[in-house]
């Protein structure tokens, strides 16, 4: 990129921004020997643990460690409170527009949001009409995928209302760093992220079943071990305490969720699922399933069990919704959107295609239903060929697709085998909404540790590294 | 606890006393071929030590001839084999990740970090000089995993379930290995208590690490008679019948607190407990160690599948 990026620790040679003005000196101090020492500490640390995710068609690496960095990523106070704030606004808002779509769809009926854009969406759940879920909440867990460009630029690259992952790896970056560094925690007063699965617990046990008495029953639904973020589903029930379910543990009998235990039937009142909407309920869904419960989701209209995030929140990440968040946000609140979003081109308008196509080398292409970074083009990284080809995909199914300017995402140190060196970032933090909303300080911060690249993906070979904010 | 769990603890244990009792087989195998005997012939012991695994029809499937560096690696590496050591390290470790909010995270460690560099190895870490010391490798790695569990693990009805795998388990090996001993290893020609039986005994304490509680609790030397008091009917040796089915009454009496209530399964245990408790070597020998070894592996077995039924393990 000929653009310059903003770096957060400062611009090269220049003064360095203070929330690093510690950690600048101590990494000035640093034998890059002892560093690399910390690094193979740090990866052994990570393989004995078992935190590996998988990468989907490739045998060879069944489990492998997404690369830690052992630079921390800082946030100031002031910067944190804003994003925090900016974040909020942005999941009430969501969340007001997934009960819209979801009953009398006023935003349709206000002219503000085009009718075909639910109806005619694989997002959008007809079964979830006219139900209402407990507190009204449809997206409990969500990872807010941000970037920044600047001193005050921070844009929303992505909601992922979901099953989002990566929560594991930012408490786990957190143990690992701790376990690595205590002088830094010692030299910063850092906020804590300890309390997430406790957070969690408390966000999923209020939004159990209303007629649910005493102490409500939870689980964390998982695909099984073959899953790629199936360490997290582990990692999280055992945070919180609770057990961790497959598909063939649950069943529906008597107008309940059952588990089978032990000592026979135990009644299930909450469900952390982290499968797929389609796999839920080979009844109602797709019946080749084996993943999820057959009866589940009846139980679920009846309000007998709560579904954590609500099947059909998806539609409200898609990324033909996306570019309609900060109209969304606005209709549901009535305030000014305090977090942007990157500008975005729809395809599926003509004006909006001609540009894209006539601008194909400059822009980041996604499907609109795409994730984890499969099936998108990256402009000024592809060849003559891999335009062509992506141009005629686009013109083929322009609907399918939304652009973005390349952004020059922020860079934060990192240390490379060069040494220390800037790469570019982004960060997710993990919202809960239940009973009210709790954001973790901080979130994930994911690198892409190749030199120039803009690509924070695991499955495209980023890292991860621990994310500070400093209390005032 | 998930039915799931239980079996998830259940299997884990006993795949993991199994990829130590299948080191401590080829340790005997290696031990025996390293002396020379006219008697067992070439190859026999290596075929023993097949059959004492219950690997050798596989083994036949694949190889033609029986050669000390295949069997090893049979036993020990190929992806062929479905219960060789490394499968075994990979099945304990799978039931544990299907399960590992029951494990505490030193024993999950223990698990994980005993597949993740037993997977690392290379053909040569098995051959020669260097697999007495790969042996004893997965001998401390399983007593490193029983030892996070012990030191660890609330005692529950994970705990006990855990206990269940791996004492059934370690039953059934103690068994198999002295079937084996007495039906193939003993030469037809020879008494039993000859020259070259002490020694294969002997080898088989070793393998067993009883060589010195055998000759503390005998002071003499080694007779089959004794060895074979020893490792079924002593309530002392840690690895004998005896033993393994004290601990799994005290394991289903323990399930039995937690849960208060009895399940069927104790009353199939607690009988094969007291065949052993009421019998003595001279009644074993009259109705044929081979019958007795038989009738005890199949009971074992079908309690495996008794606890499967009664605590909802699928």
């Amino acid at each position: 990129m000929a653009e310059v990026s903003f770096d957060e620790m400062g611009p090269e040679g220049g003064p360095v921004r203070a929330p690093y003005a510690e950690l600048a000196q101590w990494l000035a101090r640093q034998d890059p020997r002892e560093l690399r020492r910390k690094q193979r500490q740090a990866d052994t640390i990570f393989r004995r643990l078992g935190i590996t995710f998988a990468v989907y068609g490739d045998d060879r690496a069944a489990e492998r460690l997404i690369p830690f960095d052992l630079v921390p990523r800082i946030l100031s106070a002031g910067e944190w409170r804003r994003l925090a704030r900016g974040i909020e606004q942005r999941v009430r808002a969501l969340n007001a527009f997934l009960d819209d779509v979801y009953h009398r769809q006023e935003i349709v009926r206000a002219g503000r949001l085009p009718a075909e854009l639910l109806h005619a969406n694989d997002g959008f759940l007809p079964e979830m009409i006219g139900l209402d879920p407990p507190k009204g909440v449809y997206a409990h867990i969500i990872g807010t995928d941000l970037v920044r460009t600047g001193e005050n630029e921070f844009h929303v690259l992505e909601d992922n209302l979901r099953t989002p992952s990566g929560v594991s790896y930012l408490l786990e970056n957190r143990e690992t760093m701790m376990r690595l560094f205590p002088e830094l925690f010692a030299r910063h007063r850092i906020a804590p992220v300890e309390t997430y699965p406790e957070m969690l617990l408390e966000t999923l046990q209020s939004v159990a079943p209303t007629g649910c008495a005493g102490e409500p029953t939870v689980v964390v639904l998982s695909p099984g071990i073959h899953n790629s973020a199936f360490f997290e589903h582990a990692f999280l029930a055992d945070q919180m305490g609770v057990e961790l379910v497959f598909g063939s543990d649950l069943f529906v009998e008597a107008g309940q969720l059952h588990m089978r235990t032990t000592e026979g039937a135990k009644q299930v009142d909450v469900v952390y699922r982290r499968i797929d909407d389609e796999f839920l309920d080979p009844l109602t869904f797709r019946p080749d399933s084996m993943l999820g419960v057959a009866g589940l989701f009846d139980l679920y209209r009846a309000g007998r069990v709560t579904i954590v995030n609500a099947p059909g929140a998806g539609i409200a990440d898609d990324k033909a919704i996306y570019s309609f968040v900060p109209d969304i946000v606005e209709f549901y609140t009535g305030e000014k959107p305090i977090l942007s979003n990157v500008t975005t081109w729809r395809c599926s308008e003509p004006d909006s295609l001609r540009y894209v196509l006539e601008h194909l080398s400059e822009l980041v292409v996604k499907e609109v239903h795409g994730s984890g970074g499969y099936g998108m083009l990256i402009g000024p990284a592809a060849s003559k060929r891999e335009l062509a080809d992506f141009g005629a995909k686009l013109t083929a199914k322009p609907g399918a697709y939304i652009a973005q300017p390349t952004l020059a995402l922020s860079t934060c140190p990192a240390f490379t085998r060069a040494g220390i060196a800037p790469r570019h970032v982004d960060l997710r933090p993990f919202v809960l909404v239940g009973d009210r909303v709790r954001i973790t300080p901080g979130g994930l911060t994911r690198v892409a540790l190749k030199k120039g690249s803009l690509v924070v993906n695991s499955s495209q070979g980023g890292g991860t590294k621990d994310t500070w904010v400093l209390e005032d | 606890m998930l039915g799931r769990t239980a079996a998830g603890l259940y299997w884990m244990a006993r795949y993991m006393e199994r990829a130590e009792n299948l080191a401590r087989l080829v340790e005997v195998g290696y031990r025996i071929a390293l002396m020379p005997s006219a008697a067992t012939g070439h190859g026999d012991e290596w075929r023993s030590t097949l059959v004492s695994a219950a690997a050798l029809e596989g083994y036949g499937a694949k190889y033609d001839e029986i050669t000390p560096e295949t069997v090893t690696h049979w036993l020990l590496r190929d992806p062929d084999n479905g219960s060789s050591v490394w499968r075994c390290l990979e099945a304990a470790r799978n039931n544990g990740r299907g399960m590992r909010t029951a494990l505490t995270r030193e024993m999950w460690e223990a698990l994980n970090a005993t597949w993740v560099e037993y997977s690392t190895l290379r053909p040569g870490d098995l051959r020669g000089d260097r697999l007495p010391d790969l042996l004893n490798w997965v001998r401390e790695r399983s007593q490193a995993f029983r030892g996070a569990m012990l030191g660890t693990i609330i005692r529950d009805d994970g705990y006990h379930f855990s206990q269940l795998g791996a004492f059934l388990e370690r039953a059934d090996q103690t068994a198999r290995i002295l079937d084996v001993k007495y039906h193939i290893l003993l030469p037809r020609s020879e008494m039993v208590g000859g020259a070259t039986d002490g020694y294969q005994w002997e080898t088989i304490l070793r393998s067993v690490s009883a060589r010195g509680a055998y000759r503390y609790v005998y002071k003499g030397p080694y007779r089959a008679w004794n060895v074979a008091e020893f490792l079924i009917l002593s309530p002392r040796m840690p690895r004998s019948l005896r033993f393994s089915y004290d601990w799994i009454t005290a394991s289903l009496d323990g399930l039995g607190e937690v849960y208060g209530t009895a399940a069927p399964a104790d009353d199939d245990a607690a009988a094969t407990r007291a065949r052993l408790v009421d019998c003595d070597m001279s009644t074993i020998f009259q109705g044929g160690l081979h019958e007795f070894l038989g009738d005890f592996i199949a009971r074992n077995g079908a309690l495996s599948i008794a606890l499967a039924r009664d605590y909802h393990f699928d």
